[in-house]
């Protein structure tokens, strides 16, 4: 179990050197560069002012040189500056990471609240009328586009629907929470869930759907293995069957999924926080790439690439020692 | 619908039909194929999904025909409600809502198609080889879909997009093909896994070892022999595919890193109506309407697929 881990760990180098190399190359591709930002913005340099802004920031220099140099800091740990706000890559993102944590953990949460109980219950009550209108539904939570679900939230609850004391609307179009209110105690926190309550919806009604389906799949599995119909006659109440012996190996199956979803917590739901202008990571990203940040879209790309390595490896290892039928190699 | 088939050997031998004729050839085809004709038919969902996948298809070729010029612009009749001359109202350039929907379709289908297309073919001759020779090349080969599966998908994309909007390089400008190859290029993986495993469980099997007795090469073994009998897997997951790319085409338009407009796609359409939500929302529910129909009839069409192909299905 260690020396895999280990080799595992070692073999993560060479996959993210290629990933790196491969989007550094791509960027490398699009012309004009960093600079033509202010070069489009007429921000009163000359083309003498930018040529010689090129040469100092090295955009000059030949792909290898520029990817070299880029490497030896990032292996030092420093990602470099974001070329709009002059400031370190680091603190741009650790600026928006708290908040793409918090809404994705609550989102994370709150699916797994209400996927679970429904993927037991249409599992055990196969073909029934539940169960029918579970499959039903989760096709349409699989097929609506999360976007499109988005902006559907904020036609109906931010332009439509008013709440009927104050006349204003029901819930607040995006943001973590009302800018320029001062709000403490209660108010503050009612405050707070207003705000995710859409995109957490908008984020939910998918991983609802995959996790319910999968759940109830797994369950479907297990509920038919000897060692459940074994519990069941020497008389186990059904309840301790389906929770304690059932469940329990059918959830194996979604733990792992679940890991597979971690590079999220760091990257977000991008159209999620486009959508409700939510300050987070996703948003970050989109906002770097129409300002054409290299650094910062470096740095995020990187670090996703590297979560979604460890996201698999915790996969396995969770795999391995909730299930102990399976062997590492 | 995505049961483990508890099957009992009864149920099977009877949703098997009517045994084939073993003498002739062709009996045995069209016997087989209607099989899974009548057992896809049986799936009310899928049923369903492929009469609206064919209307929206069938729209899309007939575009040009059944719908007014997607482009034609009108000054007197800029962000019409629905009327009688337009039936979904018009665009900020008074462009007719309901044609350029239309029109998008064409676009948003044919980079699914195509994208799926790459896909389908890189996965089948990745795994084919590494499940078929094994050894090195396999090692090899599923290193590098190790490699491809730890692109962030998303973020790559709209890197990719940035070159698009940017390039001086007419060949990438304004055409959904670039945007459909590199979806194609990020896809194939999935495809590569199963098609490896099918090629793993068969390559063992006796008809195998009798083609290469009797002097089939490489090539012909793989893709003659074996790979028949992974079609079921390959066209579902190929058909599971194609929803999964017109999700990431439109949303990357949808973003504005995709196809780029006057070129209508579903997702650029949808950006081009978010700031009218609130006076026409129509603009944005015409297209959303499109991919989610599109998508969900394809995802019950797979999952039909699914069942009428899998020899253990007892439904």
């Amino acid at each position: 179990m260690g020396a895999y881990i280990i080799r595992r760990t070692l073999w993560a180098i060479p996959l993210l050197l290629f990933v790196s190399i491969a989007v550094y190359g791509l960027l490398e591709l699009s012309p004009g560069g960093p600079t033509s930002m202010y070069a489009r913005r007429s921000t009163g340099l000359s083309a003498a002012d930018l040529a010689q802004m090129e040469e100092a920031l090295g955009l000059n220099d030949p792909f290898y040189v520029q990817y070299g140099r880029w490497l030896w800091h990032v292996v030092q740990g420093d990602f470099g500056m974001a070329t709009t706000s002059a400031r370190p890559v680091s603190d741009e993102i650790m600026d928006r990471l708290p908040n793409t944590i918090y809404l994705m953990a609550i989102a994370w949460a709150v699916s797994l609240m209400i996927a679970v109980p429904i993927g037991i219950l249409s599992a055990i009550r196969q073909y029934s009328k539940f169960d029918h209108l579970v499959t039903a539904l989760t096709f349409v939570g699989q097929s609506i586009p999360s976007y499109f679900l988005g902006l559907i939230l904020l036609l109906v609850f931010y332009m439509r629907l008013d709440n009927p004391f104050s006349g204003s609307p029901l819930l607040p179009s995006g943001g973590v929470k009302t800018i320029g209110v001062d709000l403490s105690g209660w108010d503050m926190i009612w405050d707070r869930i207003k705000h995710l309550i859409l995109p957490v919806a908008m984020l939910s009604a998918t991983w609802i759907a995959w996790y319910s389906r999968f759940l109830r799949a797994s369950m479907l599995e297990t509920i038919h293995l000897d060692y459940v119909r074994t519990a069941r006659a020497k008389g186990v109440r059904e309840r301790v069957v389906i929770l304690r012996h059932a469940f329990r190996n059918a959830a194996i199956p979604l733990v792992t999924i679940m890991a597979l979803d971690l590079p999220l917590l760091f990257a977000g739901a991008l159209y999620a926080e486009v959508i409700f202008s939510w300050p987070g990571m996703g948003r970050l990203f989109y906002q770097a790439a129409e300002r054409r940040d290299y650094g910062l879209l470096m740095a995020i790309v990187m670090i996703t690439s590297f979560l979604i390595i460890v996201g698999n490896l915790l996969a396995d290892i969770a795999y391995r020692l909730l299930d102990p039928r399976i062997k590492l190699r | 619908m995505i049961d483990t088939a508890q099957s009992t050997n009864t149920d099977r031998a009877h949703s098997r039909g009517p045994a084939p004729d073993a003498g002739a050839m062709t009996t045995v085809h069209s016997s087989m194929a209607s099989l899974y004709a009548r057992r896809f038919l049986r799936h009310r969902f899928a049923a369903a999904g492929l009469v609206v996948l064919l209307v929206v298809i069938l729209s899309a070729l007939l575009a040009p025909v059944i719908t007014q010029d997607p482009n034609a612009l009108s000054a007197s009749d800029r962000k019409a409600q629905p009327s009688s001359e337009h039936w979904l109202g018009t665009d900020e350039a008074g462009r007719d809502i309901l044609a350029r929907t239309i029109h998008g379709g064409r676009i948003s289908l044919a980079v699914g198609i195509t994208a799926t297309g790459i896909a389908l073919a890189l996965g089948t001759l990745i795994g084919a080889i590494s499940g078929y020779f094994g050894g090195i090349a396999d090692a090899a080969l599923m290193r590098l879909t190790d490699a491809f599966l730890c692109f962030p998908q998303l973020f790559v994309l709209i890197v990719f997009g940035t070159l698009i909007r940017t390039t001086d390089l007419r060949v990438l400008q304004g055409s959904m093909t670039p945007i459909a190859i590199i979806i194609g290029l990020l896809s194939w993986m999935g495809l590569a896994r199963i098609v490896r495993a099918t090629f793993l469980g068969l390559r063992e099997q006796d008809y195998v070892d009798a083609a290469r007795s009797v002097g089939a090469g490489n090539a012909r073994i793989m893709f003659r022999h074996i790979l028949p009998g992974a079609v079921g897997p390959i066209v579902v997951q190929a058909t599971l595919l194609i929803a999964a790319t017109i999700i990431t085409e439109s949303g990357l338009s949808y973003l504005g890193f995709g196809v780029q407009p006057p070129t209508s796609s579903w997702g650029n359409l949808l950006e081009g109506a978010k700031p009218f939500l609130q006076t026409l929302p129509v603009y944005a529910i015409a297209p959303g309407m499109m991919i989610f129909l599109t998508v969900m009839s394809i995802n019950f069409v797979g999952d039909g697929l699914r069942d009428a192909l899998d020899p253990h299905s007892q439904r």
